[in-house]
């Protein structure tokens, strides 16, 4: 059964939140805290609405015409999906970092200064450059080829660069998906610890199909599976410690012992 | 988890099993002292405080859980978790002897003791040192003086066997010196243990350091009479 926790003052509230691609139902109600400043990680099989249900947190998903929500979405006192609020500015305060490094064929710098540039950031451009650079543990290793090609980094500066990126703009909420699934194990071990000095500041949520790494890197883990119906549910969610130790549904020890999934 | 914490984590585990054999090393020094002086407040006392050496046990045990389950440690650090759970047992059995020092004190009683206590007190330093010796090469990842202390369990088990069959000429002198006899059998059959135990942790650090798997036994030839 799932299992909420009300410790910490939750970042993003989800109620009951389903989801449907036109007539399909694809989530049924999840209901979960994902708590400020701490590392919340989504953990399934492939198929488990992972991603879905991550990109209902900033509403990427709008872009897909047949994409249907019930439920609610609460970032703070803001509801998410009330009528007249705007996705744009949603996406400013919940950043996002995708699978693959996307960075823009542009040097470093514009890379970081292109969102507050359209956002009509009107102080010191280089001081949030730096900031973001700082803050994504980036700087030391890129600040004497800011002009260079945001292309020539290795994927592990790329990732943090997109990193940076989110941060330029001031969110409060970072969720990443499958981050480090195209990194090797250094730079994967660089975006962990990056992850733990992120959390001082943001609240990340991190989809991740590894789910040693949601072991390593999260204070919070949530379990999706889907039922045979092809519809996920929210199977367990709770510290990770006692999830990865002892948790308490059955489905849930066979997933993360390797038993099936 | 940042990795500095894990590290951290690591090594906070050496000084988890310190902890735990300055309690097991103080437990069976009291137990001995309370023999002797016959203070059964003492004995009470000691019995009532091994459930701290077995709540320090617990907490060193769910913490290695927690590291594995989570961390995914790999070659030394596994060993390491692994050697720091087995040596937990180890020191918590080593209390639980030193309880049952303390538990044979309360059944004698007042009654006089059959014999002053020479080999003893001579036994429990053997093995107490060996005890401290097995945590300082746990710490210092030491594989020879590990091997050493394999060797040193041959002299408890000499005074073993000689405290034996000395209190089996007390026993066939007059058959109502039995019940002393077989209590001071004991006390010296648990420090036999405790001595084994510091063997077994010798071998575990050997492990540790080679990842060569040493066999209860193969060390050490055990000459105390079972």
């Amino acid at each position: 059964m799932a299992t909420t926790s009300m410790a910490t003052r939750p970042a993003v509230r989800a109620i009951n939140v389903g989801v449907y691609y036109g007539s399909n139902k694809v989530i049924e109600g999840v209901t979960m805290d994902m708590p400020e400043n701490e590392i919340t990680a989504i953990i399934g099989p492939s198929g488990a609405g992972k991603s879905t249900l991550l990109r209902c947190i900033n509403r990427l998903n709008d872009l897909i015409e047949i994409f249907r929500m019930e439920g609610e979405m609460w970032f703070g006192d803001f509801n998410l999906y009330a009528p007249g609020s705007d996705p744009t500015q949603i996406r400013y305060r919940i950043g996002m970092v995708f699978q693959r490094p996307n960075p823009f064929p542009k040097s470093i710098y514009d890379n970081i200064a292109f969102g507050p540039r359209i956002n009509g950031f009107k102080g010191n451009m280089d001081e949030l450059v730096e900031q973001s650079l700082q803050g994504a543990a980036l700087w030391d290793e890129v600040k004497d080829r800011l002009k260079e090609s945001a292309l020539s980094l290795s994927g592990g500066q790329q990732q943090r660069l997109c990193i940076a990126r989110a941060l330029a703009v001031e969110p409060s909420v970072i969720l990443m998906d499958e981050p480090c699934s195209a990194l090797d194990p250094i730079a994967t071990l660089a975006i962990e610890e990056l992850m733990q000095e992120l959390k001082k500041t943001y609240s990340i949520v991190i989809v991740t199909h590894n789910m040693q790494q949601a072991g390593r890197v999260s204070d919070k883990t949530a379990f999706l599976l889907p039922d045979e119906n092809r519809v996920a549910h929210l199977i367990e969610f709770g510290d990770t410690r006692t999830l990865f130790t002892n948790p308490t549904d059955e489905r849930t020890e066979a997933y993360i012992t390797g038993r099936f999934g | 988890m940042l990795r500095s914490d894990y590290e951290r984590d690591l090594s906070s585990l050496q000084a988890d099993l310190a902890e735990m054999a300055t309690h097991v090393e103080q437990a069976t020094r009291r137990a001995l002292n309370a023999l002797e002086t016959q203070d059964l407040a003492l004995a009470q006392q000691i019995i009532d405080e091994d459930d701290h050496i077995d709540q320090l046990q617990d907490d060193l045990e769910n913490k290695c859980v927690t590291l594995m389950a989570t961390q995914q440690p790999t070659a030394i650090d596994l060993r390491a978790l692994m050697s720091a759970v087995h040596i937990g047992v180890e020191l918590e059995r080593m209390g639980d002897y030193a309880e049952g020092i303390a538990k044979i004190c309360l059944r004698i009683g007042d009654q006089p003791l059959l014999k002053p206590l020479i080999d003893i007190p001579r036994m429990a330093d053997l093995a107490l040192t060996m005890l401290d010796e097995s945590l300082q090469c746990h710490a210092n990842r030491d594989e020879w003086q590990a091997r050493k202390i394999c060797q040193d369990d041959d002299a408890v088990d000499d005074l073993y066997n000689q405290i034996y069959r000395e209190l089996l000429t007390y026993m066939l002198q007059d058959p109502r010196n039995i019940e002393r006899a077989t209590y001071l059998l004991w006390v010296a059959h648990d420090l036999e243990r405790i001595a084994d135990r510091a063997t077994n942790i010798a071998e575990r650090v050997m492990w540790l350091v080679s990842g060569r798997t040493v066999g209860t036994g193969s060390m050490k030839s055990d000459r105390s009479l079972r």
